[in-house]
């Protein structure tokens, strides 16, 4: 058996329905080569798991440990968890590190609950002192820092996604197949399952490098294609303030703010949004943030780097005129 | 049936939030303290349900400071049967681990068939209570759900993943928690609001759920540092002249961003 490093760093990856690395692994392979040795444990149906952990080797992955296990697609959550709890036995990480996702909380909070493990949930990154791992957290819509760590043991870390740029350098990971015996844990059971199709090829809202959210000055359903348009010209997500999902102008997984999604893009641009405080603290972390608004006093302007007062129904056609003119 | 809804206080987000920066815990003066509004939204699916399901008796459970009882009155006048409130200086500052402890030892002591919570919480934005509390209660649980139909031993629900969309179905006793995709609670009329002075409000500390919170044997979280972030500052402001998309573009083009 393979003898893991002091500074192990134990990761979490997941795996889609058609056996690739969900996007968040990246990230979470990156921020844990910062603070140890990342240690991944890939969880996949069976026939899935060799290809998954030749890709967490390419993400910076220095051992992966595999499970491959058949009741990941019927039972909710527990058989995950009953794999980290072996893989965590054998490997005494300093610290496991999970996306946090809604499967990913589920197992950290699972995980931590069984093991008694010290639990921080969605950090922004991870950090080492002379006494351990410890967590970077940004929390009440950004408006503070915090770090915490463990009084002893190791820290379940949830790590935001998109939160982290770091990336781990491609290497050949040493693979171990991980022999996990059920639980036992009383699950829900999957009855049926659709995957999700790409409905477009617009990044996700979450993790996003761009966003251009509209907001309630959009009037109405049909005129919010003019967020879309956009979006589509600059490679953004679309996303919308909750006046406008109210309004019906586009569905609640849009929703950007306190309640909704946090978002910390390079780039917001915000059409016709007020920009409530309940707003704000969904997207104030954003790298640059640019409005278009006729109300002078909007409160979006208060923390815009480049604000526009004027009809964004002339502002944004001319925009996407010039930006697509340029581009050639 | 005894189902069991978590509910918290938590600052208004419409309002100004506050870290204590010395203590790093939040400052509960700095603005009005609501009832979270996904909790709200929990209760109200226990009440929509309990139509349907015979001898429904529907308990709030909460872990927050004497202060917040008046918040909490609410859910009784929306039509809660009654309240355990844990309420004990002692978790002020609890940890996630502390409070699923506490939580989940108040639940098995009022006795549950389900347990229903809100996905995500304004304030910690967790989302991990539940399934800690599934955990240690030994009981299945059922995330994140869009749609629930409850009957006497079963809850099934539709369920959104990070991949899809699922159905889930579980026995129970079980714990679920459900998304925004549910209706906004429903206002407290009246007849409620008379109802609620007389409904039972059970208050319990650590010591009385057998909790010690200052036990040094099981591991916490503790923070080590909170620090303000300094304001966004406003940058530049024009006012559209005819050319307003055109000086937008520019901006953007030479920041990189387009």
């Amino acid at each position: 058996m393979t003898t893991f490093p002091e500074d192990s760093i134990l990761v979490l990856l997941g795996t889609t329905p058609s056996g690739e690395l969900t996007k968040s692994a990246a990230g979470l392979l990156g921020a844990a080569v910062g603070v140890g040795t990342p240690v991944a444990l890939v969880v996949a149906l069976p026939g899935q798991g060799a290809e998954a952990a030749s890709e967490a080797g390419s993400l910076g992955a220095k051992h992966v440990l595999m499970a491959e296990m058949e009741e990941l697609s019927s039972a909710l959550g527990v058989p995950v968890v009953d794999a980290l709890t072996v893989a965590a036995d054998q490997v005494q990480p300093d610290a496991i590190l999970i996306t946090n996702s809604l499967d990913g909380r589920d197992a950290a909070g699972r995980f931590a609950a069984r093991k008694r493990c010290a639990l921080a949930v969605d950090a922004i990154g991870v950090g080492r002192d002379e006494e351990g791992v410890l967590a970077h957290h940004s929390v009440y819509g950004g408006a503070y820092n915090v770090d915490c760590a463990p009084t002893f043991g190791p820290l379940v870390i949830t790590v935001r996604e998109g939160s982290i740029d770091a990336r781990a350098e491609a290497v050949t990971p040493t693979v171990d197949v991980l022999d996990v015996k059920p639980s036992g844990a009383a699950a829900a059971i999957v009855e049926s399952f659709e995957e999700q199709t790409a409905a477009s090829t617009r990044p996700e809202l979450r993790g996003a490098a761009k966003v251009v959210a509209g907001g309630r000055g959009l009037s109405s359903q049909e005129q919010f294609a003019l967020v879309e348009e956009l979006a589509d010209v600059l490679g953004a997500a679309v996303g919308a303030s909750r006046a406008a999902v109210d309004a019906g102008y586009v569905p609640n997984s849009y929703q950007i703010g306190q309640t909704g999604v946090s978002v910390s893009p390079q780039l917001y641009v915000a059409l016709g949004i007020s920009g409530a405080i309940q707003h704000r603290a969904g997207m104030q972390t954003a790298k640059t943030i640019v409005a278009i608004n006729k109300d002078p006093d909007a409160a979006i302007f208060d923390v815009a780097d480049f604000g526009v007062v004027g009809d964004l129904f002339e502002v944004v056609p001319q925009l996407i005129k010039s930006l697509s003119a340029r581009k050639g | 049936m005894k189902i069991i809804v978590l509910m918290k206080e938590v600052p208004d987000t419409y309002g100004e939030r506050k870290l204590n920066l010395e203590t790093g815990l939040a400052e509960r003066g700095a603005g009005e303290a609501v009832l979270d509004e996904i909790n709200e939204r929990a209760l109200e699916v226990a009440l929509s349900q309990a139509g349907e399901i015979s001898d429904a008796e529907i308990i709030v459970v909460s872990m927050a400071p004497e202060s917040a009882a008046t918040t909490l009155r609410k859910a009784l006048a929306m039509g809660a049967s009654r309240l355990v409130h844990i309420a004990d200086e002692k978790l002020v500052g609890a940890d996630l681990g502390l409070t699923a402890e506490v939580l989940a030892a108040a639940i098995k002591r009022t006795g549950f068939d389900l347990i229903i919570a809100g996905n995500l919480s304004t304030d910690g934005s967790g989302g991990v209570l539940p399934a800690m509390i599934a955990e240690l209660l030994e009981v299945p649980y059922a995330s994140a759900l869009t749609s629930v139909e409850v009957t006497a031993d079963r809850i099934t629900g539709s369920r959104e993943s990070d991949t899809g969309t699922m159905r889930v179905a579980a026995p129970l006793p079980a714990v679920i928690s459900v998304t925004e995709r549910f209706p906004a609670g429903r206002f407290p009329n009246f007849k409620g609001i008379m109802a609620a002075k007389k409904k039972p409000v059970e208050s319990l500390t650590a010591a009385d759920l057998d909790v010690d919170p200052e036990s040094l044997d099981t591991p916490r979280s503790i923070m080590l540092a909170v620090a303000e972030r300094p304001a966004r500052t406003a940058g530049t402001k024009i006012v559209d002249e005819g050319d307003g998309g055109e000086k937008l573009a520019e901006f953007l083009i030479s920041n990189r961003l387009a």
